[in-house]
């Protein structure tokens, strides 16, 4: 099969829908003339116009609220934030509309959005642009939360995300952008909602998403090195989650990890550790740990930074801990 | 000379049955049927009724929590939106919005928002998509001065200005945001002089004539329409209650609040009406009508049922992929 980088898968899915259905547009700071701050909306504006590719100022309140008001009359536009730390100038507008607007009007509107665009540390962006921002959204009911970590996923996530009648978040990541992999030709949609199992193994099962992924795959060839196999999911949707799959892993290797760049404060993290502690109270030989950011801002120095995110040798820590209970 | 007459009886019995359904739903919330805020537009009903004798059915509408009226004048039915204050499943957003959320797909009736120019983004997306699909559709956004001093309001017009679309954007200044009068709000007290800043039309006038109301808004409207442009339109006019429900009004004076019901818009388009012929028995026969009209939508809100426990969830999320 052929390879795409994982902002060509995306700009892939994108190109699709934006060809298959005309209610399809892109808006955004610098998608357009610019071809993208991260080259994600590279060549859209040559293929479709300034009707469907729509540069917007720097207004993220501005342009969500007018997205949202434009799904409710029956568009489907897609909303890039050139980062999620920025869509904080907007949560009013996702929180208090795109994800109330159904409930209030008693089903008579509905709101069919995504919003994307990297979320979490880069490199040394410091404190104010390395927000993992997935721990607000995934708390609000009537919002899909989806986070792709491979290009394949990044296509087919994005696809659903465009088709689904809900307000979507497309959590994607600065550094994965480069990263390559297969990537069906054509229709590839990948349901939203459905967790993947990246590696098998046996004795401890690590769940984990986004840029995550490839640090717990990174942590589990180390350990099966050492004789411990880890099965290594990827969530890939936060919400709905996935936990069913996770506790079907817990269920056969008895030891859960959970590996995520967030706060350790609350989040998705910790919904999936209070249910599968439920679901599996009498499978688990060991508490369940999560393996997170620090509980911090992000400093800008390079070392700070590395310590402050999980890597490889602390999710391998965190496994031995569990391993040894 | 008959048409006029027509027209503004029809205006009249809208502006009344508003007035009345107002009153009618204050003693409800005074009796305890009705919960939440309560936000009265008594004293305004010739903004909302001016301009939405302006639109066409495509056009759109979108509004504050002050909302009875525009959802009343753009044809929502007086039961739908007493059930709704009740809280009843029969209501316009089946008893799940309450009095700030009267939506109504059918009439393009937006909605009532409850986040102080929160809105305003939303009604601009609307116009986006009417430029995007070509269909010639208005959106008209009320919102109050208070709104003038948010974010979202302004980044609503930066936009709007920026891509001409297709909308009026109209300040119901009633002189009050909440309890602060404009002196302690807004630097410039003039809100429609904020249109020029973003190379937007602008117009000012005063609400007690519905007639004057609706061919102000009716230039504005035809701009959006004709030239995709954008318009800044500040009302003036007076609440004569309270804040909401649960306002006394303590900063305003009872001899100002008398002052402003002499130019009130019922008693300026009865004068009107009574130039052109009709009289005082055919007041009488609509204030009958309506105060008939009202009694039965209190009735039907009050024999009406309540929304399942199955529709907490219900409406979460939309069940298309």
């Amino acid at each position: 099969m052929r390879e795409l980088r994982y902002r060509e898968a995306l700009r892939e899915a994108m190109t699709e829908e934006m060809v298959r259905d005309e209610r399809v547009f892109i808006m955004g700071e610098e998608v357009g003339h610019y071809q993208g701050a991260y080259k994600v909306t590279e060549g859209m504006l040559a293929q479709f116009g300034e009707k469907r590719v729509m540069d917007t100022p720097i207004a993220e309140e501005g342009f969500a609220g007018i997205a949202i008001g434009a799904a409710m009359v029956g568009l489907r536009p897609i909303v890039e934030f050139m980062t999620w730390n920025f869509s904080a100038v907007a949560f009013d507008q996702i929180l208090s509309n795109a994800t109330k607007l159904r409930q209030m009007s008693g089903g008579q509107f509905t709101v069919p959005i995504v919003f994307r665009g990297p979320n979490g540390a880069a490199r040394q962006t410091a404190a104010q642009h390395s927000h993992a921002m997935e721990t607000f959204y995934a708390q609000i009911p009537g919002l899909k939360v989806v986070v792709p970590s491979t290009a394949a996923d990044a296509k087919g996530l994005m696809a659903s995300a465009i088709r689904d009648d809900n307000p979507v978040l497309v959590l994607e990541d600065e550094r994965l952008y480069g990263i390559k992999g297969e990537v069906p030709e054509g229709e590839h949609l990948v349901p939203i909602g459905v967790a993947a199992v990246r590696r098998a193994g046996t004795q401890c099962t690590i769940a984990t998403w986004g840029k995550m992924v490839p640090v717990s795959l990174e942590a589990a060839e180390l350990l099966a090195a050492e004789g411990v196999q880890c099965e290594v999911i990827d969530l890939r949707s936060l919400r709905p989650l996935d936990h069913g799959t996770v506790a079907t892993s817990v269920r056969k290797t008895g030891r859960l990890v959970i590996v995520h760049e967030a706060w350790p404060y609350g989040g998705p993290g910790a919904e999936l550790s209070d249910r599968v502690q439920r679901d599996c109270f009498d499978s688990l030989r060991a508490p369940i740990v999560r393996c997170t950011g620090r509980d911090a801002s992000m400093p800008y120095n390079k070392k700070l930074e590395e310590l402050t995110i999980p890597g490889s040798a602390t999710v391998t820590q965190a496994v031995r801990a569990v391993m040894a209970y | 000379m008959q048409d006029e007459r027509t027209e503004l009886l029809k205006l009249y019995r809208q502006m009344l049955l508003i007035r009345r359904f107002e009153e009618a739903s204050a003693k409800a919330y005074s009796q305890g049927k009705i919960g939440g805020f309560l936000h009265l537009y008594i004293g305004q009903e010739a903004c909302a009724v001016g301009t939405l004798a302006a639109l066409e059915p495509r056009d759109y509408v979108v509004t504050t929590y002050r909302d009875h009226a525009q959802a009343l004048a753009r044809g929502t039915s007086a039961r739908a939106c007493m059930a709704e204050l009740y809280g009843k499943v029969t209501g316009c957003s089946k008893g799940l919005g309450g009095s700030m959320h009267f939506f109504d797909a059918d009439n393009h009736m937006l909605g009532g928002h409850g986040i102080v120019g929160g809105h305003c983004p939303i009604a601009a997306g609307a116009a986006l998509a009417s430029k995007y699909r070509g269909d010639g559709a208005v959106t008209v956004c009320f919102f109050g001065e208070g709104s003038a001093t948010i974010g979202a309001f302004h980044e609503a017009l930066a936009l709007s200005a920026l891509w001409n679309l297709p909308i009026v954007f109209i300040c119901e200044n009633n002189e009050y945001s909440m309890g602060t009068p404009l002196s302690r709000s807004l630097s410039v007290h003039d809100v429609s002089q904020k249109g020029p800043a973003f190379g937007m039309e602008r117009d000012r006038f005063g609400a007690s004539d519905v007639n004057e109301v609706r061919a102000r808004m009716q230039v504005a409207i035809d701009r959006a329409r004709n030239e995709s442009k954008p318009t800044l339109i500040e009302v003036a006019l007076y609440r004569y209650r309270g804040h909401s429900m649960s306002d006394p009004g303590k900063y305003r004076t009872a001899d100002e609040i008398e002052e402003r019901k002499k130019t009130d818009c019922l008693l300026v388009a009865e004068g009107k009406l009574g130039a052109l012929g009709v009289t005082e028995a055919e007041l009488l026969a609509i204030a009958e009508s309506v105060d008939a009209e009202v009694e039965d939508a209190v009735q039907f809100a009050e024999a009406s049922a309540e929304p399942d426990e199955s529709l907490i969830e219900a409406f979460t999320y939309a069940p298309g992929v």
